[in-house]
Formats: C-alpha cells, sequence, structure tokens
C-alpha cells in the first residue's frame, strides 16, 4: 500500500465570521503530484497555511506521515518546527532573501539540519567547519544541477521574474524536504515556460523523490501533470478526482465559468 | 581556501602592527588624544553591537544603553579597590555581601557582557514577539527599566552618587585588545550559519521562518550577544571614565550608537568601526565651534555653546540624504578590495570611461 504522506481531517480556517476554508479533507500519497485549484479567494493559500504552521486551523487536524509507519500530529506547530520535519514550500508572491545572493540562499536553507551550536560555529570547531563544507558542496551540488550555479553571485532580487520562481523552489528543496508545496509556481510565466517548468516539476519529483502539492491555475499544467485535483470555492471542497473527471465536473465548470443564465 | 589563508595571514599581520601603534600611542600620545581614541574603540564595540541586531537581524531595538549600564556597574561595584569603598558609600554603606568582594577588571568585563546577556533573554522573551516601531519603543522602555533599578538599588550601586574610585583606564592597549577580540569573535559569529540565519530573518522573516529558521531562538541569539558586547563596551567605558553614574546611561547615548551605525552603515561590521571613529572623533573635534572666535578683533555671534550640535547635525543629514545606507551599506571593508586598489587605485575612476565608449 502505498504511504500516506499528509492527510487533512476536517481542515476548518474561520476569520471573524469568514468561513476561508471549510471542512477540507485532503490525502496525499507518496510521489503523487496533488493539485489545488479553485477561482479567486477560494481558500488555497490558506489551506497551504494552515498546513505549513502559518495557521492554526480553527477546526480539524493535520497529520503528517514522514516515514512509513510514523505519523505526526503537526496541526498548529511552529512553521519552522514543520520545516524541520520535512515540509518545504514556495509562496505566491515571491519571497526571496532579496539583497542576498543566489548562493547565500540556497545556503541559508540548510540552516535547519545544522547540529552545532552557535559556539562551535562562532570558534570554527572541527564539527561546524566539516558541517559547513557538506553544506556548501550540496548547494554548489544543487545550484549545478538546476543552471542557477552561474548567477550564484548575483543578488536574488536582480533576477529576471521566472529564474526566481526557479530559485525558490531550488531554496525549497534544500530544506532536503519530503513534501514540496508549491504556491502558483506558474504565476505570472508564458505557455513556453509553464511547460518548462511542467517539465522541471516532474523532474525534481522524480530527483528528489518528492512527493508535491500545488495551488495553481494554469489549467494546461495542472491537468497535464496531477494525479488528483481538489477544487476548492468558497472554501468548500466541490470536486477531488484526476484530471480527466475533473474536467467533466459541472459544479466545477459552474464555479469557473458561472451559471448559465438562459438555461 | 588560498584566498582564506591570505585574508588571515593579512588580518593578523594588521592586527599586530594596529597593536604596535597602539603601543606607541600610549606612551607617545598626550592623555586626552589618548582618551578620544579609547572612546572611539569602546563606541565601535557598543556600535556593532547594537548592528547585530538591528543591521544583522533585521530587529529595530534602542536597549544598548541598559546593557551598558549592567557591564558599567559590574565594573564599577566590584573593581573598586576594597579600602576606598567606604568613601565612595558615604551616604549608604555597600551591601556587606559585596563589601569585600573585589573581581580584576576582566573578569568583571566578562561578568558584565555575561549579566547583561541574561537580561536581555529575559527582557526577549516577550518583547521578541514585537516588531518594528513597537519593539525599539519596548526596549526602550526597558532599558529606562534598567536604568532606574540601578539608581533605586542603593546599597548595591550608589543610586543617583554614582559609584567613583573605579581605577582609571586610560590604556590604549587593554582596550584596543578587548575591541579586537570582540570584532573577530562578532565576525565569527555573523559569518557562520547563525549570522545568515540573522540576514534571512531580517530580509523576510516569514520566508525564513518558512524556512526552517526558528525565529524566537535566533531573535533571542541575536539579541543576547548584543547585550553580552554592549555590557563589555559598557564595562570598558565606565572604566575609562573612572567613575559611573545613571545619568551615564540615559536612553539619549543610545542614539549615540543608532548614529554610528546608521552612518557605518546597518549590517556591516566594518561600517560600524568607521561609523565609531567618525561621530566620536567628529563630535570631539568639533568642540572648536563651540569656543567664541574672534576674526581681526571681531567676534563672530555664532560661534558659541552648542554650534558643535548645529554643524553636525547639518552633516549628518547630509550623509543621510546622499548616502542612505551609510557609508557602507551593507558590504564590508574586504582584502580582495584594499588589494585592488593598491594594485589598480585609478581602476574606480577608469571603469566609467570605459562604459562611456
Amino acid at each position: 500500500m502505498i504511504r500516506t504522506v499528509l492527510r487533512t481531517e476536517h481542515v476548518t480556517m474561520q476569520f471573524g465570521g469568514v468561513i476561508a476554508v471549510n471542512d477540507l479533507n485532503i490525502v496525499v500519497k507518496e510521489h503523487e503530484i496533488i493539485a489545488l485549484i479553485g477561482p479567486n479567494g477560494a481558500g488555497k493559500t490558506t489551506a497551504f497555511n494552515d498546513i505549513t504552521g502559518v495557521y492554526t486551523p480553527t477546526k480539524g487536524r493535520v497529520i503528517y506521515s514522514p516515514a512509513e509507519g510514523s505519523e505526526a500530529d503537526i496541526t498548529g506547530k511552529k512553521p519552522s518546527d514543520i520545516a524541520k520535519m520535512g515540509i518545504a514550500r514556495t509562496f505566491q508572491n515571491i519571497r526571496l532573501f532579496k539583497d542576498l545572493s543566489v548562493y547565500e540562499n540556497v545556503l541559508i536553507a540548510k540552516h535547519l539540519h545544522l547540529k552545532s551550536s552557535f559556539v562551535a560555529a562562532t570558534l570554527r570547531l572541527p564539527g561546524y567547519k566539516k558541517e559547513e563544507e557538506a553544506m556548501r558542496a550540496d548547494v554548489e551540488r544543487l545550484l549545478k544541477e538546476v543552471n542557477l550555479w552561474d548567477v550564484r553571485n548575483e543578488k536574488a532580487s536582480s533576477l529576471p521574474y521566472g529564474k526566481q520562481r526557479y530559485l525558490e523552489i531550488v531554496r525549497a528543496l534544500a530544506t532536503k524536504p519530503q513534501l514540496l508545496l508549491l504556491d502558483e509556481p506558474a504565476a505570472g510565466m508564458n505557455p513556453k515556460e509553464t511547460s518548462e517548468l511542467t517539465d522541471f516539476i516532474r523532474q525534481i519529483r522524480d530527483r528528489f523523490n518528492l512527493t508535491i502539492f500545488m495551488i495553481e491555475h494554469h489549467m494546461d499544467l495542472v491537468m497535464e501533470i496531477s494525479d488528483r485535483i481538489y477544487v476548492l470555492d468558497f472554501g468548500n471542497t466541490i470536486a477531488t478526482g484526476n484530471p480527466t473527471e475533473i474536467q467533466n465536473n459541472e459544479r466545477v465548470i459552474k464555479a469557473y465559468l458561472g451559471e448559465d443564465e438562459d438555461a | 581556501m588560498n584566498k582564506d589563508k591570505r585574508n588571515i595571514m593579512l588580518t593578523l599581520v594588521a592586527l599586530v602592527v594596529l597593536f604596535g601603534v597602539a603601543c606607541f600611542a600610549q606612551t607617545e600620545i598626550d592623555s586626552y588624544v589618548r582618551r578620544i581614541i579609547n572612546l572611539c574603540l569602546i563606541y565601535a564595540i557598543i556600535g556593532l553591537s547594537m548592528n547585530i541586531t538591528n543591521g544583522f537581524a533585521g530587529q529595530f531595538s534602542l536597549g544598548q544603553a541598559g546593557f551598558m549600564a549592567i557591564g558599567a556597574y559590574m565594573v564599577g561595584i566590584f573593581t573598586v579597590p576594597v579600602n576606598l569603598r567606604a568613601d565612595v558609600f558615604y551616604a549608604t554603606p555597600m551591601h556587606p555581601w559585596l563589601v569585600n568582594i573585589y573581581i580584576p577588571l576582566w573578569l568583571a568585563l566578562i561578568l558584565g557582557g555575561v549579566l547583561a546577556a541574561v537580561v536581555a533573554g529575559l527582557i526577549g522573551t516577550p518583547v521578541l514577539r514585537l516588531r518594528g516601531d513597537y519593539l525599539a519603543i519596548a526596549t526602550l522602555g526597558f532599558s529606562e527599566i534598567i536604568r532606574i533599578v540601578i539608581t533605586n538599588a542603593t546599597s548595591i550601586t550608589n543610586g543617583a552618587l554614582g559609584i567613583k574610585n573605579i581605577p582609571p583606564l586610560n590604556d590604549v592597549r587593554y582596550i584596543f585588545l578587548v575591541t579586537a577580540i570582540s570584532y573577530i569573535i562578532i565576525t565569527l559569529l555573523l559569518n557562520s550559519s547563525y549570522g545568515r540565519a540573522f540576514k534571512a530573518i531580517r530580509e523576510d522573516e516569514i520566508a525564513a521562518e518558512a524556512m526552517g529558521i526558528g525565529l524566537f531562538y535566533h531573535k533571542n541569539l541575536a539579541f543576547m550577544v548584543s547585550a553580552f558586547f554592549a555590557g563589555i563596551g559598557g564595562g570598558l567605558y565606565g572604566a575609562l571614565l573612572g567613575t559611573v553614574d545613571p545619568k551615564n546611561f540615559l536612553f539619549t547615548i543610545t542614539y549615540n550608537f543608532l548614529l554610528i551605525i546608521v552612518l557605518g552603515g546597518m549590517g556591516s561590521i566594518t561600517g560600524s568601526m568607521f561609523g565609531a571613529i567618525i561621530v566620536t572623533a567628529g563630535l570631539e573635534y568639533l568642540r572648536l565651534f563651540d569656543e567664541p572666535l574672534e576674526i581681526m578683533g571681531v567676534a563672530i555671534p555664532l560661534f558659541r555653546p552648542g554650534l558643535r550640535m548645529v554643524v553636525f547635525s547639518i552633516l549628518l543629514m547630509i550623509c543621510v540624504l546622499f548616502w542612505r545606507h551609510g557609508i557602507m551599506g551593507t558590504n564590508e571593508l574586504t582584502w580582495e578590495k584594499i588589494l585592488n586598489f593598491v594594485k589598480h587605485p585609478l581602476a574606480g575612476f577608469r571603469k566609467k570611461g570605459v562604459q562611456g565608449k
């Protein structure tokens, strides 16, 4: 049986009188690519924030299984602890460390697995030196693999928009995640770039043995890549299924296109 | 690796040369100038300590005066010779537990730093949840609380009378060594993975947290290390003046250090040093504006006490208007830059010419 990496149980998020996410039950299995779609304001990013600890859900639980046979309730844990457990994410509006170099951006993402204390780090004790060298070697390998090595010394904010998106994904990869959450990775990309990104997401899934859960608006990308799709509208899950099912689901079409008034 | 080794060698050579200069200054230069040099060095430590939180970790803290006071009082209370203490504490006798405890200066400095760091840890727990202006106000408030506690703990600190008879330390060599060690330690910390984590928090807290950097731990760490070195700087300050007094640690002194790091560059280690030198020496040598000036028998009416601050403020405004990120910004003066400059002193100008073609 394939392991369930992430599961949300009746997750509900309420802001005052607004129910942003209502009774969300998502199951993400190992090595799957799952998409979360829905019109603007449907609660997709809120769902992400509930999973990554930015918000604590008003109701419900988030269960994460980092390995076979182990399960952890990560509801309401700190984002940094969730990241340490192996869930990495990107952001809808790119959140790079803008004034730092490409290299530093990725190197910082290695900090979470550092075992040496700040004293050992300050005194450059052998244990720390070894760890630092390993981190740097990892970053070098990663940046070379994704063709960002040549621009490693550039400021992150000076990269073209598309490369910034890639860099954010690479930075998330540097934390060695099991589960990668991508919040609109193709936002602002043209069709050619989107199709390159589609290949890239598949590649990293296989290369790093990832499970991917993403929010996306580009339907070509979503339909081509997803194993399953969840559709949110006004916080409610209105459909789930594989791409063909979703494409033919009437409620989804309605949510996206609106009701036909003449009918 | 080779370059790293070269840089370490160059740094060591520079330190030895500067220590030589310090020894020379100690024997050959008069005590007024020595005092200015020492003040520059002490302000450089405290400025850099403030830069850890404000420039590197991006947490706008204004608590430096309080942490300095802790360090200074540690030196004041424990390094006054035991037989002179009755003279100092003439109004309220010193607490009997403390009256016979003497600690050498170096240990008092370290203990002062440690106590300041502990206090910072206690303050940081509630306060570092705040951001931006709110954090600034809260730390400012705590710094005043520290001062007021000190003023009122009369049997320990001699209250508003302050502590005199601290063996004066106008020794450039000693203060230079403490400054050098502080700079080395802070530089090593800031260039380590922890320093990068501080910068990540400065750049984007939410992203840093999503990358697994615990905000609370790292902010508190920055805050405590900052307080530690502010405590050491404060201890040297007390020893340099030979007296500590609660009025020395009004929150206004914090602005001196804010000035140093804004001028030098928020997030620049070498910038803090330049800022400290400019602010300290600048304030000292602009004193000529405070003195009456007569040109050909006519007294210039502007030259009177206070003009110094006017001139200084104008200079500052010009500086901030034209170099918004201070002298160094977040850059450092590295050996690469110095060597390049030595090899091609005009390269900076030539580049512009090439672009023009």
